[in-house]
Order: C-alpha cells, then sequence, then structure tokens
C-alpha cells in the first residue's frame, strides 16, 4: 500500500515566548488520502491555525515544530530544508487563508499575481501561465473571467476575493489543499458557492483537503473524516458519522450539544461551563478536567490518545462508550 | 417553561407595539475622500454615490416578543438596529415608540425612550472603554440618571453584575483582563445597569465560540423571562435565530423581503430568498450533502436591481419583477412575504 498523501504525526509546534513555552500544538496527529477532506474543528486558540501553518512550513520565530513528523507521501516536511519546502509550497501543497489578503497583493492586477504564480514554479510561456490562470477563474466560478484578470483585488466582493485566493491555490493543481476558515467571515449563500467549489476540486483532482473551522455543521456535511483539537491536542478523530453520532470524548458531546439546532427551540441550550484554559498555565492532566462532567481523580493523569471504536481515537480515560444520544 | 420563551401572544390579543417604523429609509451618501475630491477637481467623472441602506421598510415589534432578523452582510440590518435603538436617525418615514412619533417627544421623553432601549454589540472590546474598571462601565449610567443612591451603587453594581453571570468580586478589573463571553457579559451588564425594556442586539454572539455562545444564548433567554424582555436579535445565523425567535424577519438589500413566526419561517418559507437561504444553512445532521450556493454576488447597494431587488439571483424571476417593486402582502396568518409569484396563484 502507498503512504497516504498526508500524514501528520504526534506534532508539536511550540513559542518560545518571554512568558513561557506556549504549547499551541502538542501532539496532534491526522491522515488525509487522496480526494477526501479531513476537517480540524475546535474553538479559537486550540490550534488549528498553528497545525496548518506548521505543514505549509510557515511557522516563524519564536515559534518552531518541536517534535513530531509531517508526512507527504511519506516524506517528512518537518525536517525539510527551507529551500526544498519553497519548491513544493504554493505548488504540491497550498494553503486558503481565513482573510484573503493574506494570499493577495493589494496593488497588483489578479493577472500578474496568478501568471507569477504560475510561473514560479512551471516552465512554461507566459500566454501558457494567462490561460492556465484564466482556467482556474473560471473553475471556481468567476463570471468573466479574462476581464476580471485585469482587476485589482479591492474591485471584488469578499466572496469574489476568496474565490480569487482558491484559484490561486489551485494553480498547481496541488495534492495537499489547507484552507483555514476560508468561510468564516462569508455569507452563507456566498459559502455554499465555496464549499461547492471546495467539493468539486477533492474530487477532480483528487486533491487531499483539510479543512480548518470551527462549524460543526459545515465539517458535517463537508467532511469524510474530523479531528477535534483543544488546548493544543486533538481530543477525539474519526470518521464524520461516528464522531458526530457517536462522540466519545465529553468535549467533542459538549461541543455537539450546544448547537442550537441540537436543542428543542426556545429551550435552554446545553452549554460546556466554564471557559478554555490559557495554553500558557495549562492543568495537569486532560485539560478539559475542570469543565468536564465526568472528571475523576485519574483524569489528573495526562490521558493517552486511545482506539475505542475501530478507526475512533480519543484522548480520555472515561469516555462515552454507551450510545448517546447528543 | 418553553411556552413563555416561544409562544406568540394569540392573534387577537397581540401586545401593544414597543417600537413601529412606518417607511423608514436611510440613506447615506458617500462623501468623496480627498484623493477623490481631487481627481474630481481634475475632472474626473466621480459623483457623490448614495446608499439606500434601508429602503422604505415597515416592521412592528410588539412587548415581549423576540424578533430575529437575518440577512446578507451590507443588507442594512445594523443600520435598521440603530434607527431602532434611538442611535442614528430615519432620513425618511417615522418611527414611533410606544404609538408616539419620536419626533413629537420633548427632551426627558427622548432620554427616557432611548433609556429604555439598550443596544448590545458583536465585538464587546471595541463598545468598552479600555480605561474603566468594570464597576464604572457598569455604574456610570445609573448612577448619572439617579437609578441607584450614592450609597448604594456598590450592591446595584453587583446585582447587574451577578444577573449577567460576573462574579462581582471580579469588578475591579480592567476589561482587557476578561474573555470575550465575560467581555459580552459585562455588555449585558451595562445595558441592563439602565432598566431597559428593550434589548437590540446586533450579531451579539457571533465572535464567540460555540461553548460560550450557548452561555450566552442561554443568559440573553433567562433574562427575558425574569426581566420581561423585549429583543431584536440581529443575526447571520439561522440556527441561532431559529432557536430563540418568536418571528423572523428577512431583509435583502434594505428591504424585508419576508416575516412570519419562526416556526413557520422555517417550515414553510415563500420568498425565493428565504428558500435559498435556508437550503444553504450547513447542519448538523446533514452528512457529505451536495453544496450548490445562491447563484450571483450580492449586489451593491450603491445601485441596487430596479424592480424585485432579488431578480438577478432569482431561478423564478420574470418581467414583472425587473420592473416592479412587489409589495409586502400576508400569505398566511402572521406571514407576510414580497415576491409577485404570490398574485399569480
Ligand atoms: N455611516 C455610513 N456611511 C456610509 N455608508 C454606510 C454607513 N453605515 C452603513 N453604510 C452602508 O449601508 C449598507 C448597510 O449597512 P449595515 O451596516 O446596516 O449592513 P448589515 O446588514 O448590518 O451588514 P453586516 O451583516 O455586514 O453587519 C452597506 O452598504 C453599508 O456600506
Ligand atoms: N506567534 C505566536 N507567538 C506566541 N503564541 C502564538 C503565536 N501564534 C499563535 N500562538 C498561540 O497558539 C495558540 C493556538 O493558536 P491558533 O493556532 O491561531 O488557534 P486557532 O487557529 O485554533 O484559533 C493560541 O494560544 C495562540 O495565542
Ligand atoms: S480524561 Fe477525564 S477529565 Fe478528561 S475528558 Fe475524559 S473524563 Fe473528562
Ligand atoms: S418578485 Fe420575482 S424576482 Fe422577486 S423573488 Fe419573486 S419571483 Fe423572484
Ligand atoms: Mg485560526
Ligand atoms: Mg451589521
Amino acid at each position: 500500500m502507498s503512504a497516504p498523501t498526508l500524514e501528520v504525526r504526534n506534532l508539536r509546534t511550540h513559542f518560545f515566548t518571554r512568558g513561557g513555552v506556549v504549547k499551541a500544538v502538542d501532539d496532534v496527529s491526522f491522515t488525509v488520502e487522496a480526494g477526501k477532506v479531513m476537517g480540524l474543528v475546535g474553538e479559537s486558540g486550540s490550534g488549528k491555525t498553528v497545525t496548518g501553518f506548521s505543514i505549509l512550513g510557515l511557522v516563524d520565530a519564536p515559534g518552531r515544530i518541536a517534535g513530531g513528523q509531517i508526512l507527504f507521501k511519506g516524506r517528512d516536511l518537518a525536517t525539510l530544508p527551507e529551500a526544498e519546502m519553497r519548491g513544493l509550497r504554493g505548488n504540491r501543497i497550498a494553503m486558503i487563508f481565513q482573510d484573503p489578503m493574506m494570499t493577495l497583493n493589494p496593488v497588483l492586477r489578479i493577472d500578474t499575481q496568478m501568471i507569477e504564480t504560475v510561473l514560479a514554479h512551471a516552465k512554461v510561456s507566459r500566454e501558457e501561465a494567462r490561460q492556465r490562470s484564466r482556467d482556474a477563474l473560471g473553475q471556481v466560478g468567476i463570471p468573466s473571467p479574462d476581464e476580471r484578470l485585469k482587476a485589482y483585488p479591492h474591485q471584488f466582493s469578499g466572496g469574489m476575493r476568496q474565490r480569487v485566493a482558491i484559484a490561486i491555490a489551485l494553480l498547481h493543481k496541488p495534492d495537499v489543499i489547507v484552507a483555514d476558515e476560508p468561510t468564516t467571515a462569508l455569507d452563507v449563500t456566498i459559502q455554499g458557492q465555496i464549499l461547492a467549489e471546495a467539493q468539486k476540486l477533492c474530487a477532480q483532482f483528487g486533491t487531499a483537503l483539510v479543512w480548518i473551522t470551527h462549524d460543526l455543521s459545515v465539517v458535517a456535511g463537508l467532511a469524510d473524516d474530523i479531528a477535534v483539537m483543544y488546548a493544543g491536542k486533538v481530543v477525539e478523530s474519526g470518521p464524520v458519522t461516528q464522531v458526530l453520532d457517536a462522540p466519545l470524548h465529553p468535549y467533542t458531546l459538549g461541543l455537539i450539544g450546544s448547537v442550537p439546532s441540537r436543542n428543542r427551540r426556545g429551550e435552554p441550550l446545553r452549554q460546556i461551563p466554564g471557559m478554555t484554559p490559557s495554553l500558557l498555565n495549562l492543568p495537569a492532566g486532560c485539560a478539559f478536567r475542570s469543565r468536564c462532567p465526568r472528571a475523576e481523580p485519574g483524569c489528573a493523569e495526562p490521558p493517552p490518545m486511545a482506539e475505542y471504536r475501530p478507526g475512533q481515537h480519543a484522548r480520555c480515560i472515561h469516555p462515552h462508550q454507551e450510545a448517546v444520544a447528543a | 417553561m418553553s411556552e413563555t420563551l416561544t409562544a406568540l401572544p394569540a392573534t387577537e390579543t397581540l401586545a401593544d407595539p414597543i417600537i413601529e417604523l412606518r417607511g423608514v429609509s436611510k440613506r447615506f451618501s458617500k462623501t468623496l475622500d480627498f484623493a477623490g475630491r481631487i481627481a474630481k477637481r481634475l475632472g474626473a467623472n466621480l459623483r457623490e454615490e448614495v446608499v439606500h441602506a434601508v429602503d422604505g421598510l415597515d416592521l412592528t415589534i410588539r412587548k415581549g416578543e423576540v424578533v430575529g432578523l437575518v440577512g446578507e452582510s451590507g443588507c442594512g440590518k445594523s443600520t435598521l438596529g440603530r434607527m431602532v435603538a434611538g442611535i442614528m436617525p430615519a432620513s425618511e418615514g417615522s418611527i414611533l415608540w410606544r404609538g408616539r412619533d419620536m419626533k413629537s417627544l420633548n427632551a426627558a421623553e427622548t432620554r427616557e425612550a432611548k433609556l429604555r432601549t439598550q443596544m448590545i454589540f458583536q465585538d464587546p472590546y471595541a463598545s468598552l472603554n479600555p480605561r474603566l474598571k468594570v464597576q464604572e462601565i457598569v455604574g456610570e449610567a445609573p448612577q448619572f440618571h439617579g437609578m441607584a443612591k450614592r450609597g448604594e451603587i456598590g450592591s446595584y453594581v453587583d446585582e447587574q453584575l451577578r444577573r449577567a453571570g460576573l462574579d462581582p468580586a471580579l469588578k475591579a478589573r480592567y476589561p482587557h483582563q476578561f474573555s470575550g463571553g465575560q467581555r459580552q457579559r459585562i455588555g449585558i451588564a451595562r445595558a441592563l445597569a439602565v432598566q431597559p425594556e428593550f434589548l437590540v442586539c446586533d450579531e451579539a454572539v457571533a465572535a464567540l465560540d460555540v461553548s460560550i455562545q450557548a452561555q450566552i444564548l442561554n443568559l440573553f433567554m433567562k433574562l427575558r423571562r425574569e426581566l420581561d424582555l423585549t429583543y431584536l436579535f440581529i443575526s447571520h445565523d439561522l440556527g441561532v435565530v431559529e432557536h430563540l425567535s418568536d418571528r423572523v424577519v428577512i431583509m435583502y438589500l434594505g428591504r424585508v423581503v419576508e416575516e412570519a413566526p419562526a416556526e413557520e419561517v422555517f417550515r414553510r418559507p415563500n420568498h425565493p430568498y428565504t428558500k435559498a437561504l435556508l437550503a444553504e444553512v450547513p447542519r448538523i445532521e446533514a452528512r457529505k450533502r451536495a453544496f450548490a450556493g445562491v447563484k450571483g454576488e450580492i449586489p451593491s447597494p450603491l445601485d441596487p436591481p430596479s424592480g424585485c431587488h432579488f431578480h438577478p439571483r432569482c431561478p423564478f424571476a420574470f418581467d414583472r419583477c425587473r420592473v416592479e417593486r412587489p409589495a409586502l402582502r400576508p400569505v398566511g396568518p402572521a406571514h407576510r412575504s414580497a415576491c409577485h409569484l404570490n398574485d399569480a396563484a
């Protein structure tokens, strides 16, 4: 069997700040096969973006990858020299950011930006590069792409800019795309368009897609697998249906329970008490302990990630193994 | 308990309106910036543009109701909310506070109406003065308006904080020392401190994490029961709106396109825009569904389409839609919709 497109193993990315070591990512593992979508979910500060940046080799000082592996078709990106990483980034592995202006240069026309991106990794003529750029815009549903190529980013709406950023990510038909909350700032009507493009993309080119979001409902409809992060760690992972219908980890169950549509209209929402802990002074043992209704003395020891059902892992010593109606 | 939260008063015994909007419009003229003025003087063909943020809108909110207001970005929700809260004047039309035109109120009455309506914003941090302690933020207005005696302001503030779910022991801290959810609670305590009847919540939970969002939504519902509050709840999150509204108002480009009791809107949407919107809401129950998206972009309010604003994106548009603005007409009990298709039947 050949290696999966992307396999993140026990990734640790820490920031060595003056206030102490921020363990932003502290034991994250997941696998994405070609043509599949992995939903990486968690609340703000749980380490999703830093995980994405680590995969792209974009973590800057005071941060660095402190452990683990990022295997891209079996090759470890965590230890790859920057020169080689540059050959992959934007080419075989691309990122879509929450703010499309992270990708777009406000003072350059769209065609300039796209053509440069094509020429950075492909030995083709300028004309061919323009043709590819045009096709990529068409692919993400931008009307009259020839005209649009001549526009500047500020002439587009937020949703269109995000689609241009996606088109740029697509230029080299990458094997892996990491999309970091690309629809969070958009209206549901436009979000629907972008999710449709994402689905088409995986199906057509066999791209392995990591879709980062805090919205469980988006993951439910889009992803094949899911990894739930809490305080820098993946606390539960597995196939979407299993994790959402029969969550093992009390945090996953709490998250699902607090989605309004999972509650009777007008009745109090089930809520997780307390708030997410600061990464600088995490309690010893399970980080969810102070908010967990199932906590027991044993939870003061760090719980290991364990496979409780085929393909479904949880970092909890006292998971919900009985069938729960979430 | 759930009756008191969701039941709409029977049509016969409607509560008195707390606020009514009649033909209300709000226009903003986008004045040219410095570069634009120079360019114009040099002969460039630039003119001051007018945004019709709210366009001839009627809306009634009755005492004790929770009205959810939804629509795409830029459709005029915040503008409408600010006019309802009395912090922005209308360009046209009248706004009635308990049956009386705001323009006819004297200074004391206007002040009273403004105090009774409080607004809660999306970004609690931006709306809290960073240099004031929580006790000052919450205590300032009630002290000024004489709602608590000098010696009792401390215990008055404690009560507001406790009601908003904050430990009064933290009242000597500054806003930056709190989490996002806690800051939203400070904003709520500050609003409650002037004893409002009506809260306008503009994306009040949008910036919060799911688990914290549930805590704040529960707080809003509890306060409604305890203090008999009326809400205009502005949100782009249809799941949230469905959960806590009695009635839902859907806006598109400055106009109301549909309004109905919440269950009715979600079960039997009438307007093609509402239907399209509901179809795109991601649902946690759905698995590997095909997304589609409403075709087209949100049009610019600078140059809205003629006739029915939705016609360039509407799959059912016909000739009349391009020329005539559809009126908001009854299509069922307490259910109104603005679509020409309803006339054909
Ligand atoms: N002070 C202002 N000056 C000029 N234009 C304005 C002003 N305030 C709002 N607008 C314009 O009025 C329209 C409606 O804006 P509004 O803020 O009410 O939208 P909204 O529905 O609240 O959007 P969102 O969901 O993004 O908050 C927009 O086109 C906006 O650009
Ligand atoms: N450059 C940095 N220096 C120090 N801490 C950082 C830096 N970047 C991110 N962090 C911290 O890492 C944690 C995870 O951040 P992030 O991955 O952005 O979260 P998410 O994307 O899940 O909201 C947070 O506590 C954040 O404050
Ligand atoms: S390990 Fe213990 S505290 Fe942590 S989630 Fe499981 S039961 Fe709760
Ligand atoms: S009036 Fe016409 S364009 Fe507007 S929603 Fe109805 S059918 Fe569509
Ligand atoms: Mg992030
Ligand atoms: Mg707004």
